[in-house]
């Protein structure tokens, strides 16, 4: 690390106090800094271990197919492939290519035609964007309103936790039923309902935290020097609390995955989209159990599976490094 | 604070989360954009008919007066009558209730008999490879979602080697003269292992991890130590006082999670077809049956608010460090 940069002793005090323009890039650069000196630290941590590390590298071969799906998929996820002379209900379906070496579709397709291999990479996109947008919106939405009603204390605090304390009470899926049903059955309206739920045990655990930290010498310190509230909660006690924020984040993810499979596999699922648990939902539909047409519903639940351990895992790996006694 | 002040708050607390998860309900059926009563109303009748049917649901009113009537209603436990079968939504509830905590209850203590038990061992082995098959185990049955495992439980059992019913609490066309009859049958039994086992391979995550944690921290202690000093041996140290001492928040964890444990039964019992609370809430959710939806949901939420206030008391109770305050 180069010498010449390290911070004075005196640098959170300073941090407050000066004002003129000429330093306010110097701010930036320190604030930047520090991040990312926070983050690359937890990060080293975290890929220390193997099973983390395996867990990271199934995520991103995932976010890969995801953001690749147009030139990996060899159909459209929602082509029909052949049609039958009944025209209207395609109950037919080709087998994959380890049963009937022939056939054209390596997973086979469903029964309305449909090549599943195309689904399955399409429906990685779906997962994926319900488990990234709600996990930073959890995990953003919960430090905001945990840092508030810690540091502030107090009416603020009380009307925070209780609305906490109201969502404590909604049973996750039946809510997010209840508002998919009624907003309409589209991801946006399933993202947007999980993450008005999940937030609520990032805020409490986060809010824990700020209440013990803003009794902290350096927050005492900063308040002193005349920092507004602003500037502490953003610069001393979210940095504090940032572990915290990306442990709840990293299990959003797999929850809010969960969430949106099952609530698909019950038929709230978009329409005009793919997910693995619309794909769930469809060969129970068409009756694929009695068929015996096991292609198409066990590869959608190994793929939900494989992500959502990721999450948890790296959930559990960043637990360790946050909570030095569980190692 | 005093115990009692605790109690008292904590009392208050609960009427309120009540009363704010009713009025939510309310608003989310009547307040959404377009015609409200277009959920209730069937746009086939004719105008006198749909008249009818808004005035004898009390919908003509204004909201105010339709919310008023709505806590009136609430506070006697009365939900209204289905737009569907018109039958009232508090036998609805007594019809479909029973059979989902049957089900959960059942599942719920497989699942903690037998994850308290392996996290009693895996706390005790730790760092051995038995420790870490057991935990990767554990996260594996909370990742795969329990619908997909009960999926695939049917289709290999039910479907290809056919020693599990497909759907349902009962075999067709039997009739039993009350709900204890029916549930002491060989016949039900039958009906309840599959989705019991896949329910309880899914909980036993929880406790398993929970005490696992928990039996770390208490073998870390002094008096364990003691134990060893006298000379126990190692089944009497790890049952007798390791695991005696590591059950606590086992137990208020049990609370709360047979909460969210009935909160989320919608989805196996979707799968299995077993006639309970959850698959009522979202067949009514479909079939834009708001009273009956709201009803059943209420159920479900109240489930989990008391569980976790049980779980609070018990907590004061169980563990005389804890200080209200």
């Amino acid at each position: 690390m180069a010498t010449q940069d390290e911070p004075s002793i005196f640098a959170d005090l300073d941090d407050g106090a000066t004002e003129e323009d000429v330093e306010s890039v110097n701010r930036w650069e320190r604030t930047l800094r520090l991040w990312r000196e926070t983050i690359g630290e937890q990060w080293r941590m975290l890929t220390d271990d193997l099973l983390v590390k395996l867990a990271m590298v199934t995520l991103t071969f995932f976010m890969a197919v995801a953001i690749f799906a147009p030139l990996l998929a060899p159909h459209g996820p929602l082509t029909r492939q052949y049609e039958t002379d009944a025209e209207i209900i395609i109950a037919d379906w080709v087998d994959p290519v380890f049963i009937d070496s022939e056939s054209a579709y390596i997973l086979g397709t469903t029964s309305q035609g449909y090549d599943i291999l195309s689904q399955l990479i399409y429906g990685s996109r779906a997962a994926l964007l319900v488990g990234l947008l709600a996990a930073v919106f959890t995990a953003g939405i919960g430090t905001l309103v945990g840092l508030t009603a810690g540091y502030y204390g107090g009416k603020i605090d009380d009307t925070l936790m209780r609305i906490v304390d109201f969502l404590y009470g909604m049973p996750l899926l039946p809510t997010v039923i209840i508002l998919v049903a009624l907003l309409g059955p589209s991801l946006w309206n399933i993202i947007f309902a999980i993450i008005v739920l999940q937030w609520r045990s990032t805020a409490r655990v986060i809010r824990s935290q700020a209440l013990s930290l803003r009794e902290r010498p350096f927050v005492k310190a900063a308040q002193v020097a005349g920092a507004s509230d602003w500037h502490i909660i953003s610069r001393h006690l979210a940095p504090n609390v940032l572990p915290l924020s990306f442990l709840y984040g990293a299990f959003a993810i797999a929850w809010a995955i969960l969430a949106e499979a099952g609530v698909s596999f019950i038929g709230l699922g978009d329409p005009n989209r793919v997910s693995w648990g619309t794909m769930l939902q469809s060969s129970r539909a068409y009756a694929a159990l009695d068929f015996g047409v096991w292609w198409w519903f066990v590869p959608p639940g190994i793929c939900i599976g494989l992500v959502v351990i990721s999450g948890f895992l790296i959930g559990r790996g960043y637990e360790e490094i946050t909570n030095p006694e569980l190692r | 604070m005093s115990k009692a002040s605790f109690i008292t708050r904590r009392i208050l607390q609960l009427g309120v989360t009540f009363w704010a998860v009713g009025t939510v309900l309310f608003l989310l059926f009547r307040l959404m954009p377009g015609d409200p009563t277009a959920f209730v109303v069937s746009a086939q009748m004719t105008p006198e008919a749909r008249q009818r049917v808004i005035e004898s649901f009390g919908l003509n009113e204004p909201l105010h007066i339709q919310y008023i009537q709505f806590l009136q209603n609430a506070l006697t436990l009365n939900f209204g009558q289905s737009f569907h079968t018109n039958e009232p939504v508090r036998d609805v509830i007594w019809t479909f209730l029973p059979n989902t905590l049957v089900l959960m209850l059942t599942a719920f203590v497989i699942a903690y008999i037998l994850g308290v038990t392996l996290g009693v061992f895996t706390g005790w082995y730790r760092g051995s490879r038995f420790e870490k098959t057991t935990v990767v185990t554990a996260l594996t049955a909370r990742s795969v979602p329990t619908f997909y495992v009960g999926l695939i439980v049917l289709w290999i059992f039910g479907a290809g080697l056919g020693v599990i019913p497909m759907s349902g609490m009962g075999s067709a066309g039997v009739e039993h003269e009350s709900f204890a009859a029916r549930v002491f049958t060989l016949d039900f039994l039958h009906h309840l292992i599959a989705p019991a086992a896949v329910l309880a391979f899914y909980y036993m995550g929880y406790p398993l991890l929970i005490m696992r944690s928990s039996m770390m921290e208490v073998l870390s202690q002094d008096f364990i130590d003691v134990c060893r000093a006298k000379g126990l041996s190692e089944r009497t140290i790890m049952f007798k006082h390791a695991a005696r001492n590591a059950l606590l928040p086992i137990i208020t964890a049990a609370a709360i999670a047979l909460g969210y444990a009935v909160g989320g039964s919608v989805l196996i019992e979707t799968v299995f077809g077993w006639p309970g609370i959850g698959r009522e809430m979202v067949n009514a959710v479909l079939r834009r049956d708001f009273p009956v939806a709201q009803g059943t949901f209420m159920v479900l939420a109240a489930t989990i608010i008391i569980l976790n206030f049980v779980a609070d008391l018990l907590y004061g109770y169980l563990d005389p460090r804890v200080t209200y305050d």
